[in-house]
């Protein structure tokens, strides 16, 4: 497909402005000018309807295809979140922060705190701030948090812990604040080594981060005597809350001893992933973190919603204004049509639907830890890998049968792993021929291995050169 | 039952599927949580319809009073979306997929950033550049970040005219590292070049100006890129992007790395985002770029294609050696932010950019005629510029807020010295009629306190 910059012809126009209703004005100062308009491209307005459209049919998508993408928990995105999204399209966000002016935000500050709220209860903290962007945001957030708390004790911290099987974003969110990091070894029983841990813990340890369930699909039965042994050394404990689609109502992380949790509302709240974003990653702490946690601070009074702005104590500002606020409509919408019973259902069909899947494909591919799991199932190509059939060349059989891929060669402690998150909003029918697809992808790789490599063959492009990219660098198109 | 949970398994299906699995029963499946991590509470309400919600978050919106007319920005603007905008950034098979990691189903995503980090390369004058951060002010202090890593060096020099919002964000982003922050206090509104120029020395990494500024003065730094790439330092210019379809771009001004919040295009305020922040920079930093970049190459029979490039820079490969924890970005909106520039095309954006600087002018005009106001500073401005006040500007901006406008930024919460100013923001939105108005209501204000 042409790019929009080679459909470019000098002098059409797209969308008219208004006309101008007051004079013109004299020109900026010359040396202040752009010699030249930016090169953006002149097509009309269908041109860029039928662009985009046909640019959109060149992907999959959770509304067109199953996309068991594991630890990105790529469920149904509910339609009326996103008409309740649009009803605050035309808030400033500085509105509150003028003088007089928050009585012209109650609306949207109540609306973050009753979301704070019920996140608070769903994870067992004690308060959630909404200002993180994203999940890795989240993560840097809670660790400064971390950070905060320690420096205010005068205690001396170097340390953050992670385990091998963690996100990648853990360990670079700690190195981000300025932590080195301890990385533990999962045990065969699939969990972070327990007496790998013990003897790694030390006073200098601000923090242990673990996600529970892990990206192996497991929950950690020790997950309580992790916490404990940390607080022993006044180290906190850090929840990924990517997760937690898997455990609502059934655990609370609060509960179990964790200090700090971030959320990803795109993930388990359903909000749509945009093609990379927007998330949101609110950060819930215990009573001992509040003081430090980012401004502006939502509290709520007598006669209403009021901003804290200023607090010493405060790690400050972590982005501009109040976090995703789209976002966040979204997953307050979707607390809203669930209750309580709902979410409940929620992480129960989750869990059933990995479950479901991991005992259907046990034995037609390697399953290294295998216990029953949570909301996804992590399988090894290993037996396919032995006739030269990888799991990249599953993927990209998946992806001419019309499914998008599971996520692949994540985490990287198995060996071209295979991670399949179904969500519970799939059918059994829809299970059902995608566990018949994997089942083929498996059987074709023993009959004749030779075939993967042409695949995907029924995609506007076959497999790309990537070496080829990240040598030549074109970032940036270079023509017209 | 009340509550919808879109989970679509019939009991029936629910049993077959245990049976599948060899479970009894759903809490089977749950056995490897021990009883005493048990959730204490979970004290929800239950579930509504979709319209029973619906009816809820108007509610809600309504709380939040009639519109006011705004004057104000600060690094958020009210601009004219194009209809085509959310029509096609809402296409499902955009809204509803995910990072491009299997680039052959997802060229949709891909040549969209693409023609993206080329409109944004344009824009600013620059060669490279990432398939969007969160929002404008994270994006600044990626920069910052980015800046230090190129360079090796461990101090910043931030020059007083960049958002106070920016500037809070990059302090809490390097309070846990060992880096040396020099802010230069702003002087009338505008960059104080003596003393940013003597704030920078061997050590420091980059120099970060904001422009238009904080103020809203359009500034040339082409002395200050030469002074700064003399002392071994990298210029970092957070710019408007609106501005940038009149002002010339920091890439002809000399600037190193560009960043931005994209906001004004095409994105709705929605209360302060979603919206998404925009880095570009010279090619030889690319290796030092935080996020996601996509690239362009060819598959087997040589047809053209994208992907996802230079990922080892990044977290899931890098780990805490990666350039940045980022892995969700904000890719929807950027996606609108190219459907917004495309829509507008290359004349268009140029008349956008020509309407708001007539607009403020018309303002700036009319509210310096009222007695005892004037400008801070009389240099050039874009959509935005400060007042002095002959009183309290926050008692002003109180005042006039209960006749319905949003008439700027009081001054005094950031900078001490400026109780008495107010910045004045005014987008293409605002006509003729709603400036008068608010020239009034401030003739009116100041008048009625001299009797």
């Amino acid at each position: 497909m042409q790019l929009i910059y080679e459909q470019s012809i000098d002098g059409r126009r797209g969308v008219r402005l208004p006309a101008s209703d007051v004079p013109a004005a004299l020109p900026l100062p010359a040396e202040l000018l752009r010699k030249e308009a930016a090169g953006l491209p002149e097509v009309s307005e269908l041109d860029t309807v039928r662009h985009f459209t046909n640019l959109s049919r060149r992907n999959f998508s959770v509304d067109t295809h199953f996309y068991p993408l594991g630890s990105c928990t790529m469920k149904y995105n509910v339609k009326a979140t996103e008409n309740g999204a649009a009803l605050f399209n035309g808030e400033h966000p500085l509105l509150p922060l003028l003088p007089g002016g928050e009585p012209h935000a109650q609306g949207s500050l109540a609306l973050l705190h009753g979301l704070a709220t019920s996140l608070a209860e769903i994870t067992g903290m004690a308060e959630v701030t909404t200002q993180p962007l994203a999940g890795a945001h989240g993560e840097m957030t809670g660790i400064m948090l971390i950070a905060a708390y320690h420096k205010a004790k005068g205690n001396k911290k170097r340390y953050v812990i992670v385990p091998d099987s963690s996100h990648g974003t853990n360990p670079a969110s700690a190195a981000m604040v300025g932590y080195e990091i301890i990385t533990i070894p999962t045990a065969p029983y699939g969990d972070m080594d327990l007496d790998a841990f013990r003897a790694a813990m030390n006073n200098e340890v601000a923090a242990v981060m673990m996600t529970c369930p892990n990206t192996l699909g497991l929950f950690n039965p020790h997950i309580k005597e992790i916490c404990d042994i940390a607080h022993s050394f006044d180290a906190l404990c850090y929840y990924d809350g990517a997760n937690l689609n898997a455990i609502m109502g059934k655990v609370r992380p609060g509960d179990v001893g964790f200090d700090v949790i971030h959320l990803n509302l795109h993930k388990t709240f359903g909000t749509p992933h945009g093609g990379g974003g927007p998330g949101s990653g609110p950060v819930g702490v215990k009573e001992a973190l509040v003081p430090f946690l980012p401004l502006p601070r939502i509290v709520k009074n007598d006669s209403g919603f009021i901003l804290e702005t200023t607090n010493p104590a405060s790690i400050g500002r972590t982005a501009n204004f109040f976090g995703n606020f789209g976002v966040m409509v979204k997953a307050y919408a979707y607390i809203l049509l669930l209750g309580r019973e709902g979410l409940i259902r929620v992480s129960e069909q989750a869990v059933l639907n990995a479950n479901y899947i991991m005992a259907r494909l046990k034995g037609h591919y390697d399953l290294p830890y295998d216990f029953t799991c949570m909301h996804e199932c992590v399988f090894s190509a290993s037996r396919q890998v032995k006739q030269g059939v990888h799991a990249l060349d599953i993927a990209k059989y998946l992806i001419d049968q019309g499914y998008h891929p599971p996520t692949v060669y994540f985490p990287l402690i198995v060996k071209d792993a295979i991670m399949i998150e179904p969500t519970e909003t799939e059918s059994k029918a829809t299970m059902d021929l995608f566990i018949q697809v994997m089942i083929q992808a498996a059987e074709l790789a023993e009959s004749d291995p030779g075939a993967f490599a042409a695949l995907p063959a029924t995609m506007p492009v076959s497999r790309l050169d990537e070496t080829r990219a990240a040598r030549s660098q074109q970032v940036c198109f270079a023509g017209c | 039952m009340s509550g919808a949970d879109y989970c679509p398994s019939t009991p029936e299906e629910i049993r077959e599927m245990l049976a599948a699995i060899g479970a009894a029963d759903l809490e089977e499946l749950f056995s490897p949580i021990p009883e005493e991590l048990r959730a204490r509470s979970f004290d929800l309400p239950a579930g509504i319809s979709e319209f029973e919600m619906l009816d809820r978050l108007k509610a809600l919106a309504q709380q939040n009073g009639a519109p006011l007319t705004l004057f104000i920005g600060g690094g958020y603007y009210d601009h004219l979306i194009p209809a085509v905008v959310d029509h096609l950034a809402g296409r499902a098979e955009f809204y509803t997929a995910y990072t491009p990691y299997q680039p052959e189903c997802s060229q949709g995503t891909l040549q969209a950033l693409f023609e993206y980090q080329t409109a944004i390369c344009r824009l600013t004058g620059m060669e490279a550049a990432n398939a969007s951060l969160y929002d404008g002010a994270t994006a600044l202090a990626e920069a910052a970040l980015m800046a230090l890593r190129a360079t090796g060096r461990s101090r910043l020099v931030i020059d007083g005219g960049v958002s106070p919002f920016s500037r809070e964000v990059i302090r809490t982003y390097l309070a846990n590292l060992d880096v040396e922050i020099m802010e230069v206090v702003p002087r009338n509104g505008g960059i104080d070049r003596e003393a940013l120029l003597e704030a920078l020395d061997d050590a420091t990494a980059a120099l970060l100006v904001q422009n238009p500024t904080f103020f809203g003065t359009v500034e040339e730094l082409s002395d200050i890129a030469a002074a700064a790439h003399e002392k071994g330092a990298l210029l970092v210019v957070s710019a408007y992007p609106i501005s940038l379809g009149l002002v010339k771009s920091p890439g002809e001004m000399g600037a190193d790395v560009v960043v931005g919040d994209g906001q004004s295009l095409g994105n709705a305020m929605s209360f302060g985002g979603p919206s998404f922040g925009f880095i570009s920079a010279r090619k030889k930093l690319i290796r030092n770029m935080p996020g996601r970049i996509v690239g362009e190459t060819v598959d087997g029979q040589g047809r053209r294609g994208f992907v996802l490039t230079l990922q080892a820079r990044e977290q899931h490969i890098k780990r805490h050696k990666a350039t940045s924890n980022i892995c969700s970005n904000q890719g929807l909106c950027a996606l609108k932010g190219l459907i917004f520039l495309t829509s507008l095309g290359k004349e268009g954006f140029r008349e956008l950019a020509l309407l708001n600087r007539d607009k403020a002018e018309y303002a700036k005009e009319n509210l310096t005629a009222i007695d005892g106001v004037s400008l801070v500073n009389d240099g050039a401005t874009f959509n935005e510029f400060t007042l002095r006040l002959p009183k309290s500007a926050t008692e002003v901006v109180e005042r006039l807020m209960a006749q319905g406008i949003a008439a700027g930024l009081p001054l005094g919460n950031y900078e001490p010295e400026m109780e008495e100013c107010l910045v004045v923001t005014v987008t293409e939105k605002r006509s003729k009629v709603e400036i008068d108005r608010l020239a009034d209501a401030l003739r009116n204000e100041l008048e009625c306190i001299r009797f």
